[in-house]
């Protein structure tokens, strides 16, 4: 304990006699002093256990290149190659910046309260869209938006955090369609639609993350392994979400963990799009489980939320007049532990209301259970005032002290394609549409092609990049030179191994 | 049968004593796959491309740029798949003989037709435009309103409609049967029964869901694009894709690339001709009310080739076709229907330039280079014109 505690005045004496030396030695603050993204793997080792290596799968090995005011962020990210840091610097940037590349790190450097700011000025649609892997974002204010302030599509491994996002119109950060990500330490507010929604995604963690002003704060929808943890979602229409849309190509929510989250006040009037999904969301909802199989419930103080607490509902019920035929509508299997709930249900709206005043209550319920679905259970269910659980059993466990993450241990690999493999998909995905075994086709046979090239891919691929027509009976090739370098030899190597 | 696949075309000459059919000479059977499949060991084919590299992230073969394509109907024989091709252009298909596969389906035309409705028999017009084929053995719902879910099936909607090709699945066996030529070729392309046994009609499925499913278009600017040649569009084209799968126009939402569709159904309000009555859609076959006026999302390969638009080709242009999502959420709706607009139908008040651009891009989705061959002869004999 003594020694603890001498530990900690070194620290504070430290800090106090760096603080005089840099007042003194830097009267302007050097940019130098900040510090790399923690996802780099060599800067990362015994930092805290809140970051992670999730977003880079190989090591940092690319160049630094910087973006300063007046310049374009996209300008950096054509420059780019996989394992780059973009670093942008304080000023403001009116673009939409999309990364079709893997690997790529975006760090905003905050200089003196000086964010970097991405401005679409409600004109331009999207701040970041992205869709390769490996994909960081980070340090970036990014308001006045139509369409999102980060997308990404089909990305795995992403880390998005420490953003500062302010009305970028329906999402603020919206991955869809990727495995592995974080979404941590974010500031949202001001977003028409959820200001996080995790979409049709698997393993990712939304963390320490703060959502007001909104329609939905965070809502994992059609995504399956998540964790909501420590988020603060507080005057929202709905706090946090996690539910099954319909209609979409990936039909099930399940194996979500709320935990430790302070849902708060959630009563703001709703101002969702007309026929979106999150519309009919009624204000005071602080969490809303629809559909979603095995969530867990745990540790959240969810409080001042007028219509309910927690409301568990089925698609029947909850989205009455979409359906769709692939999607399981009952929410199985959610289990609430200990939370603390109070001061919910104060102003109950429109069904909810309704219903409990066919119980002689003009108060909405801590928990309020409609529909469909088996199998949940409840730690205390009497510590809660309650609606419709009467038929929830006690729960198994007691926490979930043993899943500190639903990311998986590593980063998801890329699919490992051999350069056989690459050389057959390219050979019948391309060239088969102009040569062919035995047979003329536009182009000259294959073995024609082999007897010219005879053991020499590199031949091969100069032709693909430069053909020079070799024989007036066929008409003139068109470069192939979109292909990839490793796709080139590949395929030229496929070519000259090929047996009838 | 494999020496035949290593040199030139082999014709045959039947002898002239066939009664039924005029004398025709029809080369043997192709042995090879057609471009995008690979011949196994075991004389089936197997779709080869691009998207083989990326990982299987979700089944249902949906994402971003370099995601894996959801999986094909492939594992047919070079020969089922020739014997298709023949098939499908010959009319003799057709109860009359006067309308073939491609009449509709016309490879010149992205394998639509070019009409807002198609013509059937004696001039019938039919409710619904022709979609496209590329590509359409990927497809899990067939039909405008998804009521197939294999080619199979689909097609005996056409063959056997009074109004399509108006033949009967009796007529059709004994027309076939009756054609040595056909006879032969069956016997080639299914040569594990008794080569005197009839033509059945499951062979005469087998072998045209075997040519449809060949149609492959994936090598597009798009494609090139997405496999990571930047190069391959233009800024305007690049624009238009980030305006395409941007969350405010939403495109991207349910023309999910790489197919350009999520295979789900979207009610999303579009006006009828003049003078015709809403298509209530998947409502009918699916006997439910919240799918009236739902169509299947159609991909958008080769969408360029394949005007006019929509499940009754009221839009003229890509233009026209754009613009109607951004004319308002249920703006075309007739006047007392309550039709559950689906939720990406919104207002996205997208620009004149920004509509400019999405048109510049939905053309970089073209890829004719596998364009399989129209036969010179059909086995019928019968005038190929489509």
């Amino acid at each position: 304990m003594k020694k603890t505690f001498l530990k900690i005045l070194g620290v504070v004496f430290f800090l106090a006699v760096g603080m005089f030396l840099g007042k003194h030695f830097f009267g302007v603050k050097s940019v130098e002093t900040v510090p790399m993204p923690s996802t780099i793997k060599y800067r990362n080792v015994g930092i805290s256990s809140d970051t992670t290596q999730v977003a880079q799968s190989q090591e940092f090995n690319g160049q630094i290149i910087e973006v300063k005011n007046g310049s374009s962020i996209q300008d950096a990210v054509k420059k780019a190659n996989p394992g780059d840091l973009i670093r942008v610097f304080p000023g403001t940037y009116s673009e939409n910046v999309y990364i079709d590349k893997d690997d790529i790190s975006l760090q905003g450097v905050v200089i003196n309260g000086e964010w970097p700011t991405l401005d679409g000025n409600k004109e331009i649609n999207d701040a970041f869209l992205y869709s390769g892997n490996g994909i960081l974002i980070e340090n970036f204010k990014i308001i006045n938006y139509k369409g999102n302030g980060v997308m990404g599509q089909a990305g795995n491994n992403f880390v998005i955090r420490n953003n500062w996002i302010i009305d970028t119109g329906v999402y603020g950060i919206f991955p869809q369609y990727g495995k592995n990500g974080l979404i941590e330490h974010n500031v949202l507010s001001e977003i028409e639609d959820a200001a996080i929604y995790v979409g049709m995604c698997d393993n990712v963690d939304v963390l320490h993350n703060e959502v007001f002003d909104n329609v939905a704060g965070i809502e994992i929808e059609n995504s399956r392994h998540c964790l909501v943890e420590n988020n603060y979602a507080h005057m929202n229409t709905g706090g946090i979400l996690a539910f099954v849309t319909p209609g979409l190509p990936i039909k099930t929510t399940f194996d979500v963990i709320i935990r430790n989250n302070f849902v708060v006040n959630n009563n703001h009037a709703n101002f969702g799009a007309p026929g979106s999904t999150v519309a009919g969301i009624p204000a005071g909802t602080g969490i809303l489980i629809m559909a979603a199989d095995d969530v867990i419930v745990e540790n959240n103080i969810i409080t001042g939320n007028n219509n309910t607490g927690i409301t568990i509902v089925d698609l029947a019920n909850g989205m009455p007049r979409a359906n769709d035929p692939n999607s399981e509508g009952n929410p199985d299997r959610v289990v609430i532990l200990d939370n603390i709930m109070y001061d919910n249900g104060n102003e109950p709206t429109g069904e909810i209301k309704a219903i409990m005043l066919t119980k002689l209550e003009n108060k909405g319920p801590d928990i309020f259970a409609f529909g469909g679905g088996t199998g949940s259970t409840i730690r205390d269910k009497n510590k809660y005032r309650t609606f419709g659980i009467d038929d929830y059993g006690i729960a198994q466990i007691t926490d979930t002290k043993d899943i500190p993450t639903m990311m998986t241990p590593g980063p998801v690999p890329p699919r490992s394609v051999s350069e056989q493999e690459l050389g057959e998909m390219t050979y019948y995905g391309v060239c088969a549409g102009c040569h062919a075994f035995g047979t003329r086709l536009i182009g000259p046979p294959t073995e024609i092609l082999q007897a010219i090239h005879n053991n020499n891919p590199q031949g091969i691929v100069d032709y693909i990049n430069n053909p020079k027509n070799l024989r007036e009976d066929y008409p003139e090739m068109p470069p192939q030179d979109y292909l990839s370098d490793e796709a080139k030899m590949a395929v030229a190597e496929y070519i000259l191994a090929l047996k009838e | 049968m494999y020496a035949a696949c290593l040199g030139v075309m082999v014709f045959i000459l039947y002898a002239s004593n066939v009664s039924s059919s005029p004398y025709v000479d029809v080369p043997l059977l192709n042995c090879n796959c057609p471009p995008g499949f690979k011949l196994t060991e075991d004389n089936t084919c197997i779709a080869r491309n691009l998207y083989d590299q990326y990982a299987v992230r979700n089944l249902a073969g949906v994402g971003g740029l370099k995601s894996a394509l959801p999986k094909i109907r492939d594992g047919f024989s070079p020969q089922e798949i020739d014997l298709g091709r023949y098939l499908f252009f010959d009319p003799v298909l057709s109860g009359d003989g006067t309308i073939s596969c491609a009449s509709c389906h016309d490879p010149k035309k992205g394998f639509s037709d070019g009409l807002a409705t198609s013509i059937g028999i004696d001039g019938h017009k039919a409710k619904r435009a022709a979609p496209t084929l590329w590509n359409v053995g990927y497809l899990k719902k067939l039909f405008w309103d998804g009521r197939s879910t294999n080619l199979e099936d689909q097609m005996e909607g056409p063959l056997f409609s009074e109004e399509e090709m108006g033949n009967t699945p009796e007529n059709l066996l004994s027309s076939l049967n009756g054609i040595e030529n056909y006879r032969k070729l069956f016997a080639e392309a299914f040569p594990d029964r008794n080569s005197n046994a009839k033509i059945s009609l499951d062979e005469i499925y087998t072998a045209i869901a075997a040519f449809e499913a060949s149609l492959i278009s994936l090598n597009s600017k798009y494609d090139q694009y997405a496999h990571g040649y930047h190069d391959a569009l233009n800024q305007k084209e690049i624009e238009g894709l980030n305006i395409f799968r941007s969350f405010v126009a939403r495109c991207a939402e349910c023309h999910t690339p790489p197919l350009f569709t999520n295979q789900q159904f979207a009610v999303i309000g579009t006006p009828e001709p003049d003078g015709l009555p809403l298509d209530p859609g998947a409502e009918v076959p699916f006997k439910d009310k919240s799918l009236r006026g739902a169509f299947k999302v159609p991909s958008l390969r080769n969408i360029e080739k394949t005007a006019p638009y929509m499940h009754s080709g009221r839009f003229k242009t890509l233009r026209e076709t754009v613009q109607f999502y951004t004319n308002g959420r249920g703006h075309a709706v007739p006047e007392g229907e309550d039709l559950l607009i689906h939720w990406h139908i919104w207002e996205p008040n997208l620009t004149d330039y920004e509509l400019d651009r999405l048109v510049d891009f939905l053309k970089t989705l073209t890829d004719e280079t596998f364009t399989p061959q129209v036969p010179d002869k059909v086995p019928s004999g019968l005038e190929i014109s489509f």
